[in-house]
């Protein structure tokens, strides 16, 4: 068995909306470069978990969170820690794509700008490097200048992938980021994943059990707030340590 | 069969409602057309471009130029814009994107108390505060800068001005822009402002190239609204504007806007041949302005607030 | 240092954010302020029971009980006469062409007359009394400010009635109502608050506008005794007695100003306590 080499922990993590408890003490590593993939039932606080992750938790009303969330050791709830920082080192792909409003390029040089990473010679290769690894850059070229909302939404979907790539993350988070598209889009966008967790730590939030067994290296099982297990893709599927997660991997709930 | 009757009374009442509910259409073209037969006279009788261009406002010897008027309206409802529209739509962004849900609802009521409080109680205010303020504070200060900007050029002593107008109106149109730009941001996505704040933006970021474009027509439309509203204000203006029918030059001028006109002069209206007509083509000219505004902003918000449902 | 920045720009348009919510709340307080400073010292017992004596407005004895009741009686028959239409128009609107492009197009048009200016509403409803053989009169102002108020309260209440759960007349007519039926017992008792809110939103505008009644309702030192006499209004209270040049009848212009402001304001709280009142005995 490979050694686990964290790049996210979480540490005693507890979350509330108000007076509901939505995480509760909840410790995970999540490995360098393999897809970490959360699972468990609607409401079990998988969302939550990843909002923590990139501090969106924040813009919730009522929310509040104590514990640590540590990124290479670092925690990024600590008051030094700039907040826009924390979110350029990780990408999100949300359930849908929103794409901002501007042109196709405008959208994946949107981060480039922000944070200065390229001179004006080199921003047009950056974006068309990241359109390529996103799958889209053949399907676009031709058009870069068109709004974004003329996409079909399954390019939109992957215009959003190269767009948070764009900002140079370490870390892709996706919160159930085939669910709103056709299966070919689903497939398209799994794909990319795949490739890229040579090179990017990937999380994702899913309720498809057949996604999570194609793609999980790892896995975080969840059940009302709680982790109830967490371990390696293949122990986990063909050797749950709990009844809970058994149950719910033969489909019971 | 007593259920045949109930529905008969149903369709009965059905068909007659077709008529009823024709009652705004037909009010709207009523009104129109009432001011457009009484303006006739003087329509017929003077070319329009002497209407529209003519700056000669001589009731009795016949002479009937629009100009002072429509610049004053023109030059106070602009100097109103200037002033409420950078700090409503402040306002509406801050009420939107930075203060929670609970802060929002205490909020609103105030807006609407303001919006609540009549005219001739704006004009009040305005004759004790604005007023005054006009002619000794603003006009001093700023009149230093009359010879390099002539829209500041202070010839008149009184506070009575297009400023102290602009002022009161700007005030009284703020709860429209600010609820109606607010109700337009909140149609905007929740997702959209992640997508922007997840690649590491600022707040100030999200809403300059996220929010605000995708929410610019809804914004716009909410402040031809408040423009409309302000072309139209009446009483509030007209007590603190100064009522002096020359085409104002500087905003310490006086001016006579075109719903002033109306309301000052109702009482001798039928004593000088054409005077009645002049004051309906007033009106319609009012009226006129205010339509396109209006049919033009309801149109856009429909538009706005319909895609978000 | 780009980060400090956009740090620093944030702060900046938040300042600047927070002046102008600020401003607009000072300027609210600045007004209700200035109104009751103004206002209250020359509030008297005698300003609100008494009608002008002779020499009133020379600074003479006297209130502005005409004026008073002269604008409720005005302000309650524009309410009442708006309340004949626009209740039924915006109900029926919902019940037979909820979705139509025909309702479209009246929704569009009581838009548009709410945005009219009320002197135009004046000036049309005094071309219409001149054609009619009327004088300024208690009607005549009433009729005018019904026109006024007609677009606010039909269009308040066509919003009430659309926020409406749609199962609740889609129970009714499960029971065999028609739709006439389900219009006036089922909806209607659902929506008595939102009615209420609406009612009272167009009767505050009517009693608080003065550019309407200014050529219809004329001016008169007595309280009306006719629909064809005719009536005083509290605007035009403000606006004439501060048009004198004695301060004693300013002075009494501004007590106006706070009568007015406490009806109307008050109007505006009752109405957001009655909604929440109300609210409690229906269904969510």
């Amino acid at each position: 068995m490979s050694e686990i080499i964290p790049h996210l922990e979480t540490q005693n993590l507890n979350a509330y909306y108000g007076s509901t408890q939505a995480l509760e003490d909840v410790s995970i590593v999540i490995p360098r470069n393999q897809i970490t993939m959360i699972i468990g039932p609607s409401g079990c606080g998988k969302t939550t978990l990843l909002k923590c992750l990139n501090r969106f938790i924040e813009l919730e009303e009522n929310a509040r969170i104590e514990g640590k969330v540590l990124l290479d050791g670092e925690n990024i709830y600590s008051p030094s820690v700039d907040v826009t920082e924390v979110r350029k080192k990780s990408g999100l792909l949300a359930q849908r794509p929103y794409p901002l409003p501007m042109s196709i390029f405008d959208n994946v040089a949107y981060g480039i700008r922000i944070h200065r990473l390229h001179s004006r010679g080199q921003l047009h290769q950056a974006v068309q490097h990241y359109l390529q690894v996103a799958g889209l850059w053949e399907e676009v070229k031709d058009r870069l200048h068109a709004p974004a909302s003329q996409l079909s939404i399954g390019q939109q979907q992957r215009l959003c992938l190269a767009r948070g790539l764009a900002v140079e993350p370490e870390i892709i988070l996706g919160d159930e980021p085939t669910s709103a598209l056709d299966p070919i889009s689903a497939q398209h966008i799994e794909k990319r994943l795949i490739e890229l967790k040579q090179r990017y730590t990937i999380v994702l939030v899913s309720h498809i059990l057949r996604q999570a067994r194609r793609l999980a290296d790892y896995v975080i099982f969840m059940y009302m707030g709680r982790v109830v297990e967490a371990g390696p893709a293949h122990q986990v599927f063909n050797n749950p340590q709990h009844e809970r997660t058994r149950a719910y991997l033969s489909g019971e709930f | 069969m007593p259920a045949s009757h109930r529905s008969k009374l149903d369709r009965w009442v059905q068909r007659g409602f077709w008529i009823f509910s024709a009652l705004p259409t037909l009010l709207a073209l009523l009104i129109l057309a009432a001011l457009w037969i009484k303006s006739q006279p003087i329509l017929l009788s003077h070319p329009l471009k002497t209407l529209l261009f003519g700056s000669a406002w001589k009731p009795q010897k016949g002479e009937f130029g629009f100009l002072p008027f429509i610049s004053g309206t023109i030059w106070v409802t602009v100097v109103a814009l200037v002033i409420a529209v950078p700090i409503c739509i402040l306002t509406a962004l801050y009420l939107s994107e930075y203060t929670s849900a609970r802060t929002q609802r205490l909020i609103k009521p105030l807006l609407d108390l303001l919006a609540a409080i009549p005219s001739v109680v704006y004009g009040v205010w305005g004759v004790l505060i604005i007023v005054p303020w006009v002619q000794n504070s603003l006009a001093p200060l700023l009149g230093r800068w009359g010879s390099i900007l002539p829209i500041l050029t202070t010839t008149n002593p009184t506070g009575y001005s297009v400023l102290a107008g602009g002022i009161v109106l700007a005030v009284m149109i703020a709860p429209f822009i600010v609820s109606i730009a607010y109700e337009v941001l909140q149609t905007i996505p929740f997702g959209l402002r992640q997508a922007s704040l997840a690649l590491g933006a600022t707040r100030w970021q999200t809403i300059k190239y996220a929010v605000i474009p995708k929410a610019s027509t809804g914004i716009f439309a909410s402040i031809v609204l408040g423009c409309s509203r302000a072309l139209g204000e009446t009483m509030a203006v007209l007590m603190v504007v100064g009522n002096v029918p020359q085409i104002p030059r500087s905003i310490f001028d006086a001016a006579y806007p075109l719903p002033a006109l109306i309301a000052n002069n109702y009482g001798e209206m039928m004593s000088i041949p054409l005077y009645d007509a002049a004051l309906m083509t007033a009106s319609l000219l009012l009226l006129g302005m205010v339509l396109v505004l209006n049919i033009f902003s309801i149109l856009a918000l429909r538009h706005v607030l319909r895609e978000k449902t | 240092m780009r980060w400090k920045w956009q740090q620093l720009e944030e702060k900046i348009v938040q300042l600047f954010m927070l002046l102008s919510f600020a401003l607009i709340l000072f300027c609210l307080l600045l007004i209700l302020y200035t109104i009751v400073a103004k206002g209250l010292p020359s509030l008297s017992w005698a300003m609100i029971s008494q009608t002008p004596k002779g020499g009133f407005y020379l600074g003479k004895e006297g209130g502005i009980l005409n004026a008073i009741i002269g604008s409720l009686y005005l302000a309650l028959g524009g309410t009442l006469i708006a309340l004949l239409f626009a209740f039924p128009l915006a109900l029926l609107l919902n019940i037979y062409l909820s979705q139509s492009l025909w309702a479209d197009l009246v929704r569009l048009s009581l838009d548009i007359l709410w945005g009219i200016p009320s002197i135009v509403y004046g000036a049309f409803g005094f071309t219409v009394m001149i054609f009619l053989g009327w004088r300024a009169s208690l009607l005549g102002g009433i009729l005018t400010l019904a026109l006024l108020e007609f677009p606010i309260m039909a269009r308040a209440m066509d919003e009430v009635i659309r926020r409406l759960p749609p199962d609740l007349p889609r129970a009714a007519y499960a029971l065999g109502s028609t739709n006439l039926e389900t219009a006036f017992f089922v909806v209607t008792r659902q929506i008595l608050p939102g009615l209420a809110t609406a009612a009272l939103l167009a009767f505050g505008r009517g009693i608080g506008d003065a550019a309407s009644v200014l050529f219809t309702a004329g001016y008169t030192d007595r309280i009306p005794n006719s629909l064809f006499s005719p009536a005083a209004s509290l605007p035009l209270a403000v606006f004439f007695q501060l048009g004198t040049p004695f301060p004693e009848v300013q002075q009494r212009a501004y007590s106006a100003a706070l009568i007015l402001t406490i009806i109307v304001l008050g109007i505006s709280l009752s109405s957001r306590w009655l909604a929440h009142y109300l609210d409690r005995f229906s269904i969510h």
